[in-house]
């Protein structure tokens, strides 16, 4: 067995995770980061820090990852790294030319207390930055919150930052904020908006930079990204739409409260519920009409979900992930009539188990969705009593593999297959895609354990 | 992009221009003692002179290293591969998360009991009162509830950045929680991230406490003859099944692996063996040279990567216990496993021969990999380590004038002494003569530069920039590092072989790994959709038809 230690018996922990369903806040930070245009990330920290987050995110989109680091040593970590900074936005700027720093803190140079507002300031006033270039930051200290957070954090400074009001008048232009997605989400929402023929600004946008063609020349700045131009005008824009509270909430607030730009927030629209909710807000809000080609991929998705409704009706599910796709993916299970037993994340936050369970309010079974909490937790559970699929990142493999569940790989990281920076899970096209795996999942099972007198052909 | 043979290589005066020119002045000066054209300057004492190259020098902020930090160097390189001691890694989630399994020490347990911790994480988790109060607590407590869920009988504490800065004692706590649980072994490693320029420290922090808490705990020897520790081998992608397979062919013993498929009473009865030999240099030459003063066994350097390095470390091992029965052994089965690589070779060979190849690796790797390159009829135009010491470019003998900066300082270097009970000198000076004045030379490593060609471009703690230049200089077929450059270098069209990683394959080790490799750089040196890179309409963008206008 891969997980030979893990007892049915759960003892209380207070102090010690075990397999977590989380990381830290800086590689979200990092991610955010490359869904602006020329941007280089920058980690404040110990170079370790970088070269985890490259690697993680690198393995996961399997497509190259760039960001520099302040390198501390053990000198920068007593007297501070305001040093370090200012040299590498120096050096930065010199080697790579990118048009934006986006700088994010770690723990090291949170628990010393280096100010990136005040060295950001420094690095200009000692002309280390070029004219029309930027230099942004935020704060990601990694013993707060989750990835999750660190995402969040980024994009809400960089609204706080760049963004700006120029004029009394909003432009008819939506902003879209689209979550801790895959680029493939992202393309997706975009396709979307611009079969009702929204003008939309998205942020932050990894469509083109984190799933690039091979084209025999590497772009250090791939063409995809949100600009700094278009960052600065959803001050202008007449609505932002946040996709997911954890990830996008605090960015749109900010917005509201900077640049007055009134904001939705809405849950990630995985699933049908969640994606009618996100069209006919969009709808509403802007008087544009649904065109037949959404309604009809509604219709194709619900088709199946009627079709191969016998497959799904009753299954038990274990889900483990970041808070705002399981909220939608809970609610997208239960429209199947199927049961998510457990669903667990490592980020923290109250808002997560009261949202799951208004929506498996209805199914009249014991739903466990408290957070933060770990997969060696949810291990347990599954021991105690099975369930008949498990959804989400690759770290669950080892227990699909000792408790023999069928599993689909969900959610971040998924560093050992492919498909997820190409294939949208947002939406009814990526809904479908969820249900085809849904299906294939249960139904190879089925005809794996079949007695041979009722193996099926037709299914 | 069009590849280079070894016939129209342009000039690497030149080409080290070419790097440095972007630089600000400040990071010119500094790479230019770290980009080194290699030249033989004669012999000395016995010792290859070759230039001198600026190493474990600070990471430039800024530029993109492909470096990491000393905890992962502790952690993720040395200890993690060890399957039945516990890890708590002490700090924010993440140190503990990105060590989780990524590295791909395989392990394998003898019975479905036998305990493995290997497949799970363990982390304090720190939060934002423990920064500000204190973490002790919360480790003392993480501490207990490990012991409780998992019984281990060691445990190890690996301390994170902000542990440092707050103060924690990570060495406080381990005592504490041993003087409750005197049958567990538990103690700490003070490996911060910000210590030292590289993996490197950390390598050395684990080395020093494996050394003084773990090894010559247990003086009960393994059964058997000829009985060797293999030091420097993380049995990535089951290297060390390999070369345990060929030990046991041979008639040696493989006693205890630092650290791959290795256990805790491994590592405390590792003072019993008779020798140790050195796989990775860099990582692991302290507790080398530790086992030695203390213990009374000498090492030497060897190399199981490449099948005729294979055979001549193998040979090495005999000459040095001098037994005509394994001597015998060992030669029938060098024989036996050659014929096999040789028609391998034969396979291979045409398809790769004259092709260049380019190493940015590790701390011994980009060395020992050239050997299976050679092999192939392929020429490494460029190497260089990520965190190495100028001893595993130029040789030991450069240690004593290897001058000690600030931050290795920081880095605790042990007094040891002769073990009163258990020293027993394996090697008499007479003996050790003998053996040096036929070639093996004891508790000496000759490094990478000898054994490169003149004129090659040895880089040290290689850069993105650094990386791109290259790339377009020399038009390599195959690029070897890791996974951050994978993509950016398979970007522009060349194959990079990950030399951490082995890309989730071999092993490449010994007689199997060197095959397995055969086949893996002639996959990747013609593969297909390489050369699929233009549609059509790109290669021939002419038009004849009339449609699209009329």
């Amino acid at each position: 067995m891969l997980l030979r230690h893990t007892p049915k018996g759960i003892i209380e922990r207070e102090a010690l995770v075990i397999n977590p369903a989380k990381t830290c806040q800086p590689i979200g930070a990092m991610y955010a980061a490359l869904g602006i245009k020329n941007c280089l990330p920058h980690s404040h920290g110990s170079q370790g820090c970088c070269a985890y987050h490259r690697s993680m995110l690198t393995r996961h989109f399997k497509e190259p990852v760039m960001a520099a680091t302040s390198a501390f040593t053990e000198g920068s970590s007593v007297f501070g790294g305001q040093a370090n900074l200012i040299e590498a936005i120096g050096n930065i700027f010199t080697v790579y030319d990118p048009d934006v720093i986006a700088v994010h803190t770690t723990c090291l140079s949170e628990t010393i207390g280096d100010d990136v507002n005040q060295i950001s300031a420094k690095a200009h006033e000692s002309g280390k930055v070029p004219a029309g270039k930027h230099v942004i930051f935020t704060n990601t200290p990694s013993y707060v919150g989750s990835h999750v957070t660190g995402f969040s954090n980024m994009l809400k400074k960089t609204v706080e930052l760049v963004s700006e009001a120029t004029a009394e008048k909003k432009n008819k232009t939506v902003n879209i904020i689209p979550g801790f997605v895959e680029p493939s989400d992202m393309q997706e929402i975009k396709r979307l908006t611009s079969l009702m023929g929204i003008k939309t600004i998205m942020f932050p946008d990894t469509s083109g930079v984190l799933n690039g063609p091979m084209t025999g020349k590497f772009k250090m700045y791939p063409n995809g990204g949100t600009s700094i131009e278009d960052i600065k005008k959803m001050g202008d824009s007449q609505l932002t739409v946040a996709l997911g509270t954890f990830a996008s909430g605090a960015a749109a607030k900010s917005l509201d409260t900077k640049c007055k730009v009134p904001c939705e927030i809405l849950e990630l629209p995985i699933g049908i519920q969640a994606t009618d909710r996100f069209i006919d807000t969009l709808r509403i809000k802007t008087g544009m009409n649904v065109p037949e080609e959404i309604t009809n991929e509604r219709g194709q998705l619900l088709d199946v979900m009627s079709d191969m409704h016998q497959y799904t009706y009753g299954r038990r599910v274990a889900l483990a992930g970041d808070p705002d796709q399981l909220v939608s993916l809970t609610e997208f299970l239960v429209s199947l009539d199927m049961i998510p037993v457990y669903v667990i994340t490592g980020t923290p936050g109250k808002k997560f188990p009261a949202k799951i369970e208004a929506i498996t309010k209805g199914l009249n079974e014991k739903i466990y969705a408290k957070n933060p909490s770990d997969l060696f937790l949810l291990h347990q559970l599954i021991k105690n009593e099975k369930v008949d699929l498990m959804i989400g990142n690759t770290h669950l493999k080892y227990i699909a593999r000792d408790e023999d569940i069928p599993y689909i790989r969900y959610g971040f990281p998924i560093i050992d297959r492919v498909g997820h920076q190409y294939f949208p899970s947002v939406g009814y096209k990526g809904g479908l895609r969820l249900l085809e795996k849904i299906l294939e999942a249960i139904m190879n099972r089925i005809d794996r354990d079949a007695p041979e007198e009722s193996f099926e052909l037709v299914m | 992009m069009s590849e280079t043979t070894n016939n129209s290589l342009p000039d690497a005066a030149e080409v080290k221009k070419a790097l440095l020119k972007k630089y600000p002045v400040k990071v010119a000066r500094k790479r230019e003692k770290q980009i080194v054209l290699n030249k033989c300057n004669g012999e000395c004492d016995g010792n290859i002179q070759v230039p001198e190259i600026q190493a474990n020098a600070r990471t430039i902020p800024g530029i993109i290293s492909m470096r990491g930090c000393a905890y992962a160097g502790c952690k993720g390189v040395v200890l993690g591969p060890t399957r039945d001691i516990l890890h708590i890694v002490h700090g924010p989630i993440g140190c503990s998360y990105y060590a989780w399994l990524t590295r791909r020490n395989q392990t394998r347990p003898t019975s479905p009991e036998d305990p493995n911790y290997m497949t799970y994480c363990f982390s304090t988790d720190m939060q934002e009162e423990d920064i500000i109060y204190g973490g002790e607590k919360k480790l003392k407590k993480a501490i207990e509830e490990a012991l409780a869920i998992f019984k281990p009988k060691a445990l190890d504490i690996f301390a994170t950045c902000p542990v440092g800065l707050i103060g924690d004692d990570v060495h406080a706590v381990a005592r504490e929680a041993e003087k409750n649980h005197p049958d567990v072994n538990i103690f700490g490693f003070s490996c911060e991230g910000y210590k030292g320029v590289s993996q490197s420290a950390g390598h050395h922090i684990a080395n020093n406490k494996v050394f003084t808490d773990v090894v010559g705990l247990n003086d009960k020897a393994k059964e058997g003859k000829f009985k060797i520790n293999l030091l420097g081998e993380y049995n990535i992608g089951g290297d060390a099944f390999e070369i345990e397979r060929i030990f046991e062919a041979c008639g040696m013993k493989l006693h205890s692996t630092f650290s791959g498929n290795s256990t805790y009473d491994e590592f405390t009865s590792a003072h019993t063996a008779d020798l140790n030999l050195v796989m990775c240099h860099r990582s692991i030459n302290y507790l080398a040279d530790m086992m030695e003063t203390k213990y009374g066994i000498p090492w030497f350097k060897v190399n199981f990567i490449g099948a005729e390095s294979t055979a001549k470390s193998l040979r090495k091992i005999c000459e040095y216990f001098e037994d005509a029965e394994l001597t015998k052994r060992t030669e029938e089965f060098i024989a036996k496993e050659m014929e096999a690589v040789s028609k391998e070779v034969a396979k291979y060979r045409p398809r790769c021969e004259g092709k260049l190849a380019m190493l940015f690796v590790g701390g011994s790797r980009a060395h020992h990999y050239q050997d299976l390159f050679k092999e192939l009829g392929m020429e490494v135009i460029s190497a260089g380590y990520e965190f190495a010491h100028r001893d595993d470019y130029e040789g030991r003998h450069v240690i004593p004038t290897i001058k000690v900066d600030s931050d290795s300082r920081n880095i605790e270097e042990i007094e040891v002494e002769k073990d009163p009970t258990r020293y027993s000198q394996r090697l008499s000076d007479e003996r050790k003569k003998e053996l040096e004045a036929k070639g093996l030379k004891m508790g000496y490593y000759e490094g990478m530069m000898p054994d490169m060609k003149e004129n090659s471009l040895v880089i040290d703690d290689l850069n993105h920039h650094e990386a791109e230049v290259l790339i377009e200089k020399y038009k390599p077929s195959i690029f070897g590092a890791g996974v951050k450059e994978k993509y950016v270098i398979q970007k522009s069209g060349i194959p990079l072989k990950q030399i951490h990683s082995y890309d989730y394959s071999g092993p490449y080790a010994g007689f199997i790994g060197a095959i397995n490799f055969y086949k893996e750089i002639d996959r990747m040196v013609n593969a297909t959709p390489w050369k699929l890179i233009k549609a059509p309409w790109q290669a021939e963008p002419q038009l004849a038809a009339t449609y699209a206008w009329e």
